[in-house]
């Protein structure tokens, strides 16, 4: 019996090796490819080990980072404003819901469920966004359409509703106003259900690159998810930013420069922070969110 | 005697009037206080939210930009009646549709066989490193899973052509041939997702008591009984959460995975074309805003019966397990 539970255990063991293999390798063979000479690349292919070693994909990168510092800033901006303002309008409006006394709870509940069920689609609020509210193009557009979220507004009340009322009671009797109980009694008790909301607000934020493609015009406010789509399906999008590097030195043949490494190595420094910041909040994800909350 | 008795109760009536009023008025103002907080997440419903679904209305409209939502001229179901005979239609929900039924079925039964075999491994060190990777997809945009896919499927220098090569197999046109991607998506679909839903399961796992398994180790049941008789029933409430869930997306593709994994080309269309993707190419040129929008409403609707119904469903045989 013992035996056999090694060998059933040796095998999982293999089994989960490969398995975590095919989700690291990937990255292996991005910063492979980024650290690779053009010609060798072309040559060889891609690989886990650069055939001959080269940093002039990065050199292009940093010599001409304008475009990149750009949607950096342009990123983090909206990432940071939005997931400050939506968790301010998320809980102000969880909060009343959490409330087994406040009369509009269940109409009000089911007004933000419905939008969970039902949407007007992509067209009406392009419409809506570009003709009506002129939102097309500004760096608002990144924000306001994504101010609320209806499953988050939803874990969120479901998480107040756990707080013991006398808390609030007791807080009312002292004559505190709703928000004042709101942010100095309910708020430093929810800090678990705040962490993992705003991280996910906030990696949707980051992650956000169709928003972009579909209101933005404006290169100087790509986001940066977008900023590495256009450099992966245009080589023009690479060689035009090239072009412009010194190290090209005014270079009018476009062969000659790095492309296919280049955009590996856009893709590392454009994406490799926050790949790297995230997985330490991965309890935060995997917690705390379950879907059961959804219920009543 | 009689009249102050009746006085008392007279006074005693107006007395509870009073507090009545009182209280409902001190009800009113809690209510309009907490009314108050609710007003700029209201706003943001009904502009983002409601005022799309009043502008759907451009489906039954022959939508001119310059005339706007309202100015357009009406059409009636001309818009659905052109898309519903085009060629178009029998492509894209084809696709969306049976693409949505695949990811449901294998991203169930993937994740729960991964989260049982998670729950096996004891080592704590293992299970982190393992929990780790498995979400680091989760991450991810598909901008990066694109770059990741076309390292892998590149015709001349992509690692799969290379490793075919090395027994003799010459490279395969990925991205020139539809007939590859009915596998290339679900795979890429997988991967990206498995990791979360699985640690979801997994989560559900522990909290399984374990005088259970223990009971059923005395009785002589081995770990594959305990599987089937223990943990795979007590993993069908979540997955019956999950899956209603997840069952309006059989109509609702994922616009990231199968517009940047394919790379919009083209000559793909047949095997990766969806609703999602097709309205967004509508969108882009611009023309047909109407029969896009007809598209559009389609697929909400469509969308909204399926969770609605799989719910109601799901009511009738256990209320406990509904969603709503």
């Amino acid at each position: 019996m013992n035996k056999k539970l090694t060998v059933g255990t040796v095998l999982i063991h293999i089994f989960f090796i490969l398995f975590s293999l095919s989700f690291l390798i990937p990255f292996i063979l991005i910063i492979s490819a980024s650290f690779t000479q053009e010609d060798a690349l072309v040559a060889n292919g891609y690989a886990l080990w650069p055939s001959e070693f080269s940093l002039e994909s990065y050199q292009y990168v940093f010599s001409n980072p304008d475009r990149l510092i750009n949607s950096y800033k342009v990123t983090i901006f909206y990432s940071v404003v939005a997931t400050f303002l939506s968790m301010i309008v998320m809980m102000l409006m969880a909060y009343p819901l959490s409330r087994p006394n406040y009369r509009y709870r269940r109409g009000v509940t089911f007004f933000i469920f419905f939008t969970m069920l039902f949407s007007g689609g992509l067209i009406p609020s392009y419409i809506l966004i570009t003709k009506y509210l002129h939102l097309g193009n500004t760096v608002w557009v990144y924000i306001l359409p994504y101010l609320a979220n209806a499953f988050h507004i939803i874990v969120i009340r479901t998480f107040f509703q756990g707080l013991p009322d006398s808390l609030i009671e007791s807080a009312k009797i002292d004559g505190a106003g709703e928000l004042k109980i709101l942010f100095s009694i309910i708020m430093p008790l929810s800090k678990p259900v705040i962490a993992t909301i705003s991280l996910l607000t906030l990696l949707a934020r980051w992650n956000d690159w169709n928003t972009a493609l579909i209101y933005i015009r404006d290169t100087s406010l790509y986001s940066l998810q977008y900023l590495l789509q256009e450099i992966l399906r245009n080589v023009e999008f690479i060689e035009e930013m090239a072009q412009s590097s010194p190290v090209a030195g005014g270079l009018i043949d476009t062969s000659n420069i790095p492309s296919e490494t280049i955009r590996f190595a856009m893709c590392i420094v454009a994406a490799g922070p926050m790949l790297i910041i995230f997985p330490f909040f991965q309890k935060y994800f995997a917690k705390g969110l379950t879907v059961g909350a959804v219920k009543g | 005697m009689l009249k102050g008795d009746s006085m008392s109760v007279l006074q005693k009536q107006e007395k509870r009037d009073v507090a009545k009023r009182a209280s409902k008025r001190k009800a009113f103002r809690e209510n309009a206080e907490l009314s108050v907080l609710l007003i700029p997440g209201i706003l943001y419903f009904l502009i983002f939210c409601y005022l799309p679904m009043i502008g759907i209305i451009v489906a039954f409209k022959d939508y001119r930009n310059n005339l706007g939502v309202f100015g357009s001229k009406w059409t009636g179901l001309k818009n659905f009646e052109f898309f519903f005979t085009s060629q178009d239609a029998v492509r894209i929900f084809r696709n969306t549709i049976g693409y949505g039924i695949a990811f449901i079925i294998l991203g169930l039964v993937c994740a729960v066989i991964v989260a049982l075999l998670l729950y096996e491994v004891r080592s704590r060190n293992c299970l982190k490193f393992y929990q780790t990777t498995m979400i680091l997809p989760h991450f991810l945009s598909w901008v990066i899973v694109g770059y990741i896919t076309y390292i892998l499927l590149e015709p001349n220098m992509g690692v799969i052509n290379k490793i075919l090569g090395i027994f003799g197999i010459e490279g395969l046109q990925w991205y020139s041939e539809p007939k590859y991607w009915i596998f290339i998506l679900p795979i890429v679909n997988i991967w990206k997702t498995v990791g979360l839903n699985c640690i979801m399961y997994y989560a559900a796992l522990m909290g399984v008591d374990k005088e259970l398994f223990e009971a059923a180790t005395l009785d002589g049941a081995g770990r594959f009984k305990q599987v089937i008789y223990i943990s795979l029933p007590m993993l069908v409430p979540l997955m019956i959460t999950l899956t209603i869930l997840h069952v309006g997306n059989v109509i609702r593709g994922d616009f990231g995975l199968f517009y940047t994994i394919p790379r919009d080309i083209g000559l793909l269309y047949p095997t990766t074309d969806i609703i999602d993707t097709y309205v967004y190419r509508g969108l882009r040129t611009g023309d047909d805003i109407g029969i896009t929008a007809a598209v559009g409403l389609f697929q909400s609707v469509v969308g909204f019966v399926m969770v609605v119904g799989t719910n109601l469903i799901v009511k009738k045989i256990n209320p406990e397990q509904s969603l709503f």
